[in-house]
């Protein structure tokens, strides 16, 4: 065998290899999960709250994870796409002359991007302090908010940058401004990147424990404003799987499989959504 | 010599150090079209931008002399820009359809200035459709997104939407150089039936298209006019050994 072929056969069994050892163990997250979840996701699992305390009571479910996870993230993602998306605009259309200063703010940007998040929490919880707010939905958004506003700020400029020159060229030409420009063809030719940059925001603000931990707390029920704390399935699964008592433990299950769930509807939706709006993208 | 639409004293333009454009001095006649010929990288194409001040966008870019439109210097003026570029309907070297149907993309022009009335864009959506033959091939799908045409039919598209919001002054860059011979020929065809009302600028290093189209010629070689006159004029009788060559096709 000559060594041409022994190369090729042994980067053959190298890429066989890799792409086994991450399926496989992808697949065994998914079925551990399932295996532990799915047996206690009843009707009561999702339809109520916990009763007699979601520490140690054994009956109820986590309605009030679930709703307040998903308060807290559709209010974050709101919030970084309000500021997020003028950001991401602005960088890309009307800086465009000014390429160090945009390069910089990119660069901060992927920094922030880095930072763990429970430095955002604790960024978040010394805010707190200071303004002498509590742990609440509110607090708990402001910081998930800072948290993926770098996720969402790239993740739109990075399609943005693509705008191909010539078509800032022609909308100028046509005798808009610059943000016509950005609103009206810049924006409508990246939608399904944008779209993307959304969701995929929406689901690092879902799935993530740390950045509220410190800022929303946890309760029992289902908050009726943005001034009381609220329970989120992350936490769910973080207080509830350190007790003693099995049934507590089933409802940090049950929540693991919920959140997995909304992390899968998200990401199909997002791939439906970015195909649906592509339609009157230029393929340049 | 007829009226000039556009008169340029002295232009100089830099990119970095590189010196692009040296000492321009030239007339843009009105209502004919002038032709910027040369061979890449000679600056054509920058001494275009410069003219609706496209070179903007670009930091590196510094710009001195004077572009008079109308007796307007447009380099140093203070009047909006976007009036100025609405002046000037661009034809890029590739088409550049804006995201939306076809429709818009003619209608587009129109609302930014305020108009926005269904009936009068409909009307002048078919206006503008007609006048680069390209209504029959739509007339039916004015809705469907504009990248679905064909490339010749999106560069149609771009000269109509240009025309659309009412220029005086065409700049197209290269125009055909991405088209089959059908549709250059067709946007060659449109150009001979506009300069009655616009004046053209049109920048090539096709030869045969300048000697077919062009009533002034610009010639340049390396960010310089060599030559410029009327074509009859620059096509049988050059005076510069430079052009006599590029004529012949001795370089290039």
């Amino acid at each position: 065998m000559d060594l041409r072929k022994t190369e090729e056969w042994f980067f053959r069994v190298l890429m066989f290899l890799s792409t086994m050892v991450i399926a496989v163990s992808l697949f065994m997250i998914i079925f551990s999960v399932l295996y532990s979840g799915l047996p206690h996701l009843t009707w009561e699992m999702i339809s109520s709250v916990p009763k007699g305390g979601f520490y140690f009571g054994k009956e109820g479910g986590i309605l009030n994870a679930i709703i307040g996870s998903l308060y807290l993230s559709l209010g974050a993602t709101l919030l970084a796409f309000l500021l997020g998306l003028p950001l991401a605009l602005f960088l890309n259309v009307h800086l465009i002359r000014y390429r160090k200063l945009v390069n910089g703010v990119r660069f901060v940007m992927d920094l922030l991007w880095g930072v763990p998040s429970i430095v955002y929490g604790a960024f978040g919880f010394t805010i707190m302090v200071f303004f002498g707010i509590r742990a609440s939905l509110l607090a708990g958004i402001i910081t998930v908010t800072l948290f993926i506003i770098p996720i969402m700020v790239r993740g739109m400029d990075e399609v943005l940058k693509s705008v191909p020159r010539g078509l800032l060229e022609s909308s100028l030409s046509l005798g808009s401004t610059r943000s016509e420009t950005a609103y009206r063809v810049y924006l409508k030719q990246s939608i399904p990147g944008v779209i993307t940059a959304v969701l995929l925001s929406f689901g690092r603000a879902i799935g993530d424990a740390a950045s509220i931990l410190f800022t929303t707390g946890y309760t029992d029920y289902i908050p009726t404003s943005l001034s009381q704390p609220t329970a989120t399935l992350p936490l769910a699964i973080f207080f509830q799987l350190s007790s003693p008592i099995p049934e507590v433990r089933e409802r940090a299950y049950a929540a693991a499989v919920i959140l997995m769930i909304i992390i899968l509807i998200i990401s199909i939706s997002s791939r439906f959504f970015s195909k649906k709006y592509h339609k009157n993208k230029i393929n340049f | 010599m007829d009226k000039a639409k556009i008169t340029i004293s002295n232009l100089n333009l830099y990119y970095g150090k590189q010196h692009i454009l040296k000492e321009i001095n030239t007339i843009i006649p009105e209502r004919q079209i002038t032709v910027i010929m040369g061979p890449s990288g000679c600056g054509k194409t920058t001494l275009m931008k410069s003219l609706n001040r496209l070179t903007d966008l670009n930091p590196d870019i510094k710009v001195s002399g004077s572009i008079m439109i109308d007796g307007r210097d447009i380099l140093s003026t203070h009047d909006d820009i976007t009036k100025i570029r609405k002046m000037m309907g661009l034809l890029a070297q590739r088409p550049y359809p804006l995201p939306m149907s076809i429709y818009n993309n003619i209608a587009y022009g129109l609302r930014i200035s305020g108009r926005k009335k269904k009936r009068f864009l409909d009307k002048r959506v078919e206006h503008y459709l007609r006048q680069v033959n390209l209504w029959e091939e739509v007339k039916d799908r004015l809705r469907d997104p504009a990248g679905a045409l064909s490339i010749g039919q999106q560069q149609r598209l771009c000269l109509a939407r240009g025309l659309a919001v009412d220029p005086e002054i065409i700049l197209a860059d290269e125009p055909t150089s991405a088209l089959d011979p059908i549709s250059s020929q067709t946007i060659e065809e449109k150009f001979n039936e506009l300069k009655s009302h616009y004046t053209i600028v049109l920048v090539t290093h096709i030869l045969r298209q300048a000697r077919r189209i062009a009533d002034y010629v610009i010639f340049m070689y390396l960010g310089e006019i060599i030559e410029q006159g009327p074509a009859k004029e620059f096509f049988e009788n050059p005076k510069e050994e430079i052009t006599r060559n590029y004529l012949k096709g001795a370089f290039y």
